[in-house]
């Protein structure tokens, strides 16, 4: 029999569609059928100067925009061979773990929803709900944040946005350890993910895996640790890696990251050093406010940003970052003009998405939401 | 910023490209080191060969493959080019591949049976460039409908689309 699976069902987290050819309660074949969200962004960035494309990225992967952010103006730093100050950097790799955090709590929250634990859900948007209240404290948007801009960060942080982070970071590790407790020993949960959705790391290498789809599978890579970039050099923290490849294996790879995470949000409040957030290039960075109202060569500056975008040196680059759901890349190509010729995503989700199939042919259909949920997709990222 | 260099000469010490020249000479069109990355164009005809060759090396195998794309240069020849971007996550290295195809008929041969990874990469390029695979198991649209007439990345269509 086929069965047809989203893409309006709830547990497809948006609008994946499944095709299942079942036989029984079993799944002979599995098709996911994409393009529901399909928005052509790439195209559009053909079309925006350097500067306008970074609202747009926020809208690609939802869950973590500044990861977006970031990936994108690191790429066209690149190719400007712009130095950007420490203070921005640490302040980049503070909001980025921030916005992992916030990231796999959505996913805990919906995946354990999906699998029958209702009450996680709520736990884990209680936590969400501050760091959302960050974000909004240091760009003025809880989601869309745009904080990021080419050549440092759009605004200063505001009074008291340190502390605030701070009390965060302390209390949050006792939040993990509260779902944890809901869930990790818990036999239902148990039963639910151990052996469920296996994958080897041969395949999942094979199939192009990344982040915590393929560190379930026991490969011991992570982007920030093996290919530092931003200032992630700096910080000390564990990879997490199990060696079972299954949905529990994933679950458990996430929540130590939670964990790591809030560590490196501590060295970084820890470390943070002085100075300026923008960099000293004129003809890329906007000048600040006060100085548009005071010299006339910022104004002219200005103008000049605003109205026709700044140019950047033909070449092309291949940045890639470790965001929540593994490599996210962003092959930005100039020909020399203020506009992108050409920006290509690389969605984790797309790739880890393709180890569907080897997960859950020959297993139970409803081993299908929990193999979906393991994986963590978003479909803004895969559609584009 | 230091300029890129494209002279296959200097380049050729380059692991990868060393291991390509050895194994057919032919198979290398031309290099370019530019921002720290390394770029080696391809001869389209040995694509798939040569990333076997590169998956399996011993010394450093590009094992996986992150990324499959295409930048169309219209109206210029070669108009395609196709971009594979392959990484090494044993030796945490990377390298980018380039094979440059013409406007009538582009295509070239998959290379999901090297990485069953480009199945869903390569698809997005049929899709949105119209560029043909050889050997793909299932060479659908994969983002727009079925239906679609046309390809939305090729630079000669409106980014308004047709109304």
């Amino acid at each position: 029999m086929i069965l047809n699976m989203g893409p309006q069902h709830p547990s497809t987290h948006g609008v994946l569609r499944v095709i299942l050819e079942i036989d029984g309660e079993n799944v002979v074949r599995i098709m996911p059928d994409i393009g529901y969200l399909h928005t052509g962004i790439e195209k559009t960035c053909e079309a925006k100067f350097y500067q306008q494309v970074v609202p747009l990225t926020d809208r690609i992967d939802y869950l973590c925009p500044l990861t977006n952010n970031l990936c994108y103006v690191l790429a066209v730093e690149k190719l400007l061979g712009l130095e950007i100050p420490a203070k921005a950097q640490w302040m980049r790799v503070m909001l980025n773990e921030l916005t992992r955090i916030n990231s796999h709590l959505v996913w805990l929250g919906t995946h354990a929803l999906d699998i029958g634990a209702m009450s996680v859900f709520l736990y884990c948007f209680r936590e969400r709900e501050d760091i959302l209240r960050l974000f909004e404290m240091v760009s003025g948007q809880r989601m869309m944040t745009s904080y990021f801009r080419i050549g440092g960060l759009a605004l200063e942080p505001p009074l008291g946005f340190f502390e605030r982070v701070r009390q965060f970071a302390n209390r949050f590790p006792e939040k993990v350890d509260e779902y944890e407790n809901l869930l990790t020993g818990n036999p239902i949960w148990g039963m639910r993910t151990k052996g469920v959705a296996l994958i080897t790391a041969e395949d999942a290498i094979a199939l192009g895996a990344s982040g915590p789809t393929l560190r379930g599978s026991g490969v011991d890579f992570d982007l920030r640790r093996d290919m530092p970039y931003s200032a992630y050099e700096n910080f000390k923290f564990k990879v997490p890696v199990s060696q079972d490849g299954d949905v529990f294996a994933r679950y458990i790879c996430r929540v130590q990251e939670l964990r790591e995470s809030n560590a490196i949000v501590q060295q970084a409040l820890d470390g943070m050093p002085e100075g300026p957030i923008k960099a000293d290039a004129p003809k890329v960075v906007l000048p600040d406010r006060e100085k548009m109202k005071t010299q006339m060569e910022a104004l002219i500056y200005h103008f000049k940003i605003i109205t026709e975008g700044f140019a950047v040196p033909a070449g092309e680059v291949y940045q890639a970052v470790e965001s929540p759901r593994g490599e996210m890349g962003y092959y930005v190509v100039s020909d020399g003009t203020a506009k992108p010729y050409r920006v290509h995503m690389r969605a984790a989700c797309l790739a880890n998405m393709q180890t569907l199939p080897t997960m859950c042919e020959g297993r139970l259909i409803a081993d299908v939401v929990a193999a979906i949920g393991s994986i963590d997709i978003v479909l803004g990222e895969i559609d584009r | 910023m230091p300029l890129a260099i494209t002279d296959l000469e200097q380049l050729q010490t380059h692991p990868a490209i060393a291991k390509l020249l050895a194994w057919n000479p032919a198979a290398v069109e031309g290099a370019k080191f530019d921002r720290d990355e390394m770029t080696i164009y391809i001869e389209r005809s040995v694509i798939r060969e040569a990333c076997v060759l590169l998956r399996d090396d011993s010394d450093c195998p590009f094992n996986f493959l992150a990324d499959v794309t295409c930048v169309d240069w219209f109206p210029s020849e070669p108009r395609f080019e196709i971009v594979y971007h392959l990484l090494s996550i044993p030796k945490k290295e990377r390298v980018r591949l380039k094979v440059r195809l013409g406007s009538s008929g582009p295509a070239l041969d998959s290379v999901t049976s090297v990485w069953p990874a480009a199945n869903y990469f390569e698809r997005e390029i049929f899709d949105l460039f119209g560029v043909r695979f050889t050997g793909h198991p299932y060479l659908r649209r994969l983002l727009m409908p079925e239906d679609w007439e046309g390809h939305p990345l090729r630079k000669d269509y409106p980014v308004e689309g047709y109304r």
